[in-house]
């Protein structure tokens, strides 16, 4: 243990100093420039007085920079609590702090501060680089923490000695890791990251929506495939990710009109006779809104989420952590034969005197087939077909009349303008028709099986309604450009348009890199970041422990109050028993010190009292005669049991 | 006899070897202890400074009877131990014993001679007995040997190895007088002739019950355990070479015992401890740092300053 009058060596100084800059480096990038420049600053100056040997700053000059920082901080936030004004603060009081090592416990204070900021920075990223950062961190602190008791050793040997602590403390990590009770979400809040870079999918959909999106290699979700469809994926075109239901159309943007829950469970049946239900779990990542993706239809809802009048998955709360849900999939169920006729209606609804070139087609086709929806559905995709779209990345600017202008004009667009004028085109015919936007494909990672699905595969579709068949999924993109559902966009599209690197086919092992990397993260998040309350009881069930939280969190007690018990009792029994002569001498020690006469550990007791009798010749015969009696008691072969009592009396007696 | 009259004997004694050796109370009351503790003793210092009249006075005192070896570069074992020597007369070899078969050896300037005709001494010093040709002879009782060695810089000595040195109980230096002392030395009579008239205090059957009582001194565990923590501190600390041995623990306790009877007590105190310290480990701790020429006093001095009191 350190001596607490020992001063700081400079040794020491410069570890603690290597440990608050881990600390703080990784934080940086998430404070306000003015802060890290202050606590940089601050690193430098005492790295500078660590070379040069010179004074630290005064008191009054670092409760003036403490003042100055805390002041800074408050108009920075306008708050000084909470997560970033929390981090910080003590950013600045560990910069400060460094300028007032004087004693070994100033140096245990900067060490906790350190463990203290390092878990600060899970509060922003959790990544598995973030862990990364953070293990090498928390080595270097040890190190620098085993130097502040003991400055001796070398850097290999200080390093090497915090591994073997850190090591032996890693089965307690994994321990409570997996024991821990877990709560349903993140405990402090959310990492920022995961607000501020989030892109997905939005409630409208105008030309180019989508096309902007085919930009971003970002990962929407992951699927892992279950059931019958385990380690075999169904076939590319059916994986449609049902996510919103866009009704509502103004000419030029489509927009989701329900925004409520009217179902909890699905209104429709559960079997069909056609086809397998596909089983799967979905992990998505946090998009900051409510919808969810869903292959067509689910049979179960995900807990704490339902689905609106047209079918659309709504979780109840927005998607702010990365969210798991179990689904079955139906495809073929007939739905929505049913609805109510607003819902038709709402389908139906055009805005007035635009497109008048499709109008008239679409009127035409009504006037031709009558009553046959079916036959006009048909002559639709015909009229598609004829007119020679073609699928592009690169569409040219929409005027007013966009639906007009694509299929009479300029005959290019990307999906959503594919989606956006076969519904137009069906409505003016008469027939029900709504956007759906959502994801459609994906791209199994051969490393871990999972299906990955990125924001480049966002895609928009039709859906029909038909007498007796109810809702109909149509995709006109697949008439101009089939290859987009059966395959990948990058073969639909033309060569010399620009892709995500990862939506591209060519530099496979750049690719295969890519899928290595992917997996590792999908690990990490699916069995690290991903442990909740359910992974973890499906783990102890596995492992027989089968018990809910209250009687895990009363286990974890019991054990750590067992293990705390046993290490106290050891540590107690170590501890030498104080027997009352030595109680009783030291309140004798005691009365010498206010004298100003210090006995120093080293001292017997008749050295002591030379020494006392010298500077206190009034007292000299009563010390003399405390020593003798103390050395009796202490040393000598039968000590008279009347001796404790005496040296008492005699060391009340003693009144200096 | 009583606790009191073992101390009156002992101060009498101590004072008269005062009156000889003058101005030189401490490394005299070490000399005592040791041969009370029943140890040899090693005497290290330049010459005249009373190593030799000091050894005359403790047998004189004692007792018992002295036989001085001078140790020179072409002494040989026998010259210690004896040698047969066949007689014609009988036709048989007689053994000659030498000068080692006696009460109190004063072997001078026992680093002068080869390592050879030191281990003789050494072995002797040890074992209390000798062998020669296949017979073993036990040495009188009690046995001391008191060896006086000059300071290893000087030319044409044979440094003491380790191993031997640990054989002798305490290590001391005499040193110059101070100048009262000198003035006096010099005015005084002539100090051979003064032992000469010394009456011996004590039998030696006397001298073997003080070294009883001696053993016999208490030494509770609190002060076992200093004298444990004295030396484990040796053994961690990187001043020195090798910390004390569990034998230079003994010695420790065997030395402070005796120093204790000398002060009248029937139980040893830690002072009694860091009385003896130096003596104890002047010759047994050696620094790292061998340039520096750190005294005994000053390496106890650090040593106890560094071991509390359990």
């Amino acid at each position: 243990m350190a001596r607490l009058d020992r001063p700081v060596s400079r040794r020491q100084s410069q570890w603690l100093l290597l440990a608050a800059v881990t600390a703080f480096a990784p934080l940086a990038a998430h404070m306000p420039v003015w802060l890290a420049l202050f606590a940089g600053a601050a690193f430098v100056w005492r790295g500078w007085l660590i070379q040069r040997g010179g004074r630290l700053p005064p008191r009054w000059l670092l409760v003036l920079l403490v003042v100055a920082g805390s002041l800074g901080v408050f108009f920075e936030y306008r708050s000084l609590f909470g997560r970033t004004p929390g981090i910080a603060l003590l950013l600045i009081f560990l910069s400060l702090k460094l300028m007032e090592l004087r004693a070994p416990r100033d140096a245990v204070v900067t060490v906790l501060l350190c463990y203290f900021l390092i878990l600060g920075q899970f509060l922003f990223t959790q990544t598995l680089l973030t862990a990364f950062v953070t293990c090498l961190a928390v080595a270097i602190t040890t190190a620098a923490l085993l130097a502040a008791n003991n400055d001796r050793p070398t850097i290999k040997q200080q390093f090497e000695h915090a591994g073997r602590l850190l090591l032996q403390a890693l089965p307690f990590m994994l321990l409570l890791f997996v024991l821990f009770p877990r709560v349903n979400g993140p405990l402090w809040g959310l990492p920022e990251d995961r607000r501020t870079a989030l892109s997905g999918i939005t409630d409208a959909m105008a030309p180019g929506t989508i096309a902007q999106l085919s930009q971003s290699d970002a990962i929407a979700f992951r699927v892992a495939f279950t059931g019958a469809f385990k380690g075999i994926a169904p076939e590319q075109s059916s994986l449609y990710w049902r996510g919103l239901v866009m009704p509502d159309f103004d000419g030029r943007t489509w927009r989701i009109s329900q925004t409520r829950e009217a179902y909890t469970t699905p209104p429709y049946a559960e079997e069909s006779k056609r086809s397998k239900p596909i089983d799967y779990e979905l992990t998505l990542e946090p998009h900051g809104k409510r919808w969810l993706f869903a292959l067509e239809s689910p049979t179960t809802l995900p807990t704490e989420s339902g689905l609106t009048r047209d079918y659309q998955l709504l979780s109840r709360q927005p998607v702010r952590s990365r969210m798991r849900y179990t689904q079955r999939a139906v495809p073929d169920i007939q739905k929505g034969l049913t609805d109510p006729p607003e819902v038709l209606q709402e389908s139906l609804a055009l805005p007035k005197n635009s497109n008048p070139r499709t109008r008239a087609i679409a009127i035409s086709w009504r006037q031709r087939h009558g009553d046959n929806d079916v036959a006009i559905l048909q002559a639709a995709e015909d009229f598609f077909s004829r007119q020679l779209l073609r699928y592009t990345l690169n569409p040219p600017l929409a005027g007013s009349d966009s639906v007009d202008e694509f299929l009479f004009d300029n005959k290019r667009g990307f999906c959503e303008h594919f989606a956006s004028a076969f519904a137009f085109a069906l409505r003016a015919a008469g027939v029900p028709a709504r956007v759906v936007a959502g994801y459609q494909g994906g791209e199994i990672n051969p490393v871990d099986g999972f299906l990955v699905v990125r924001q480049y595969d966002a895609h928009a579709w039709t859906e029909v309604w038909l007498a007796k068949q109810g809702w109909v999924r149509v995709d006109p993109t697949a008439i101009a450009a089939p290859r987009r559902i059966d395959s990948s966009l990058a073969t639909a599209i033309p060569t010399n348009e620009t892709l995500p690197f990862l939506a591209r086919n060519d530099m496979a092992w750049l690719k295969a890199i890519r899928y290595q990397i992917d997996a590792v993260t999908n690990g990490w998040n699916q069995w690290v970041l991903g442990y909740d309350p359910q992974r973890q009881r499906d783990l102890l069930t596995r492992l027989g422990l089968d018990t809910d939280w209250r009687n895990m969190t009363a286990l974890l007690a019991v054990l750590c109050g067992a293990a705390l018990l046993l290490l106290t009792g050891w540590v107690l029994r170590q501890r030498e028993r104080i027997d009352p002569v030595r109680r009783a001498w030291r309140r004798f020690t005691a009365k010498l010190t206010k004298r100003g006469i210090v006995w120093q550990p080293w001292e017997g007791p008749d050295t002591l009292a030379a020494r006392a009798a010298s500077q206190l010749p009034a007292h000299a015969t009563k010390i003399h005669a405390i020593a003798r009696s103390y050395a009796r008691l202490r040393y000598a072969a039968q000590p008279s049991s009347t001796g404790l009592v005496e040296l008492n009396q005699s060391i009340r007696d003693l009144s200096l | 006899m009583q606790p009191s009259e073992h101390h009156l004997l002992l101060t009498q004694l101590l004072a008269d070897i005062n009156r000889i050796i003058l101005g030189k109370k401490e490394p005299v009351r070490m000399a005592l202890a040791c041969l009370l503790a029943g140890g040899h003793l090693l005497v290290e210092d330049l010459p005249g400074v009373g190593k030799t009249t000091l050894a005359h006075v403790l047998a004189r005192v004692l007792g018992l009877d002295l036989q001085r070896i001078q140790f020179t570069s072409d002494m040989l074992p026998a010259d210690i131990i004896g040698v047969s020597v066949f007689d014609r007369a009988s036709g048989a070899f007689h053994f000659h014993p030498g000068p080692i078969f006696t009460q109190m050896v004063l072997a001078d300037e026992l680093n002068r001679a080869t390592p050879k005709a030191q281990s003789a001494l050494l072995e002797a010093m040890e074992e209390r007995q000798v062998t020669i040709e296949g017979a073993t002879r036990a040495l009188p009782a009690p046995f001391f040997v008191i060896a006086t060695q000059n300071p290893t810089f000087q030319i044409g000595t044979f440094p003491l190895p380790e191993s031997q040195l640990d054989r002798f109980l305490l290590k001391i230096e005499l040193g110059y007088p101070d100048a009262a002392a000198e003035r006096e030395l010099l005015a005084g009579a002539d100090r051979r002739q003064m032992v000469a008239e010394l009456t011996p205090r004590l039998l030696p059957p006397q001298l073997l019950e003080l070294q009883q009582k001696t053993r016999s001194v208490h030494a509770s565990p609190a002060l076992i355990a200093y004298i444990q923590a004295l030396a484990a501190f040796t053994r961690s600390s990187p001043l020195w070479v090798a910390g004390l041995s569990p034998r230079a623990g003994l010695a420790l306790l065997a030395v402070a015992r005796a120093w204790a009877l000398l002060d009248g007590r029937d139980h040893v105190l830690p002072e009694d401890v860091q009385a003896v310290l130096p003596g104890v480990i002047a010759h047994r701790l050696r620094f790292h740092d061998d340039t520096r020429k750190v005294g005994a006093g000053e390496t106890a001095n650090r040593l106890i300053e560094a071991v509390p009191l359990p």
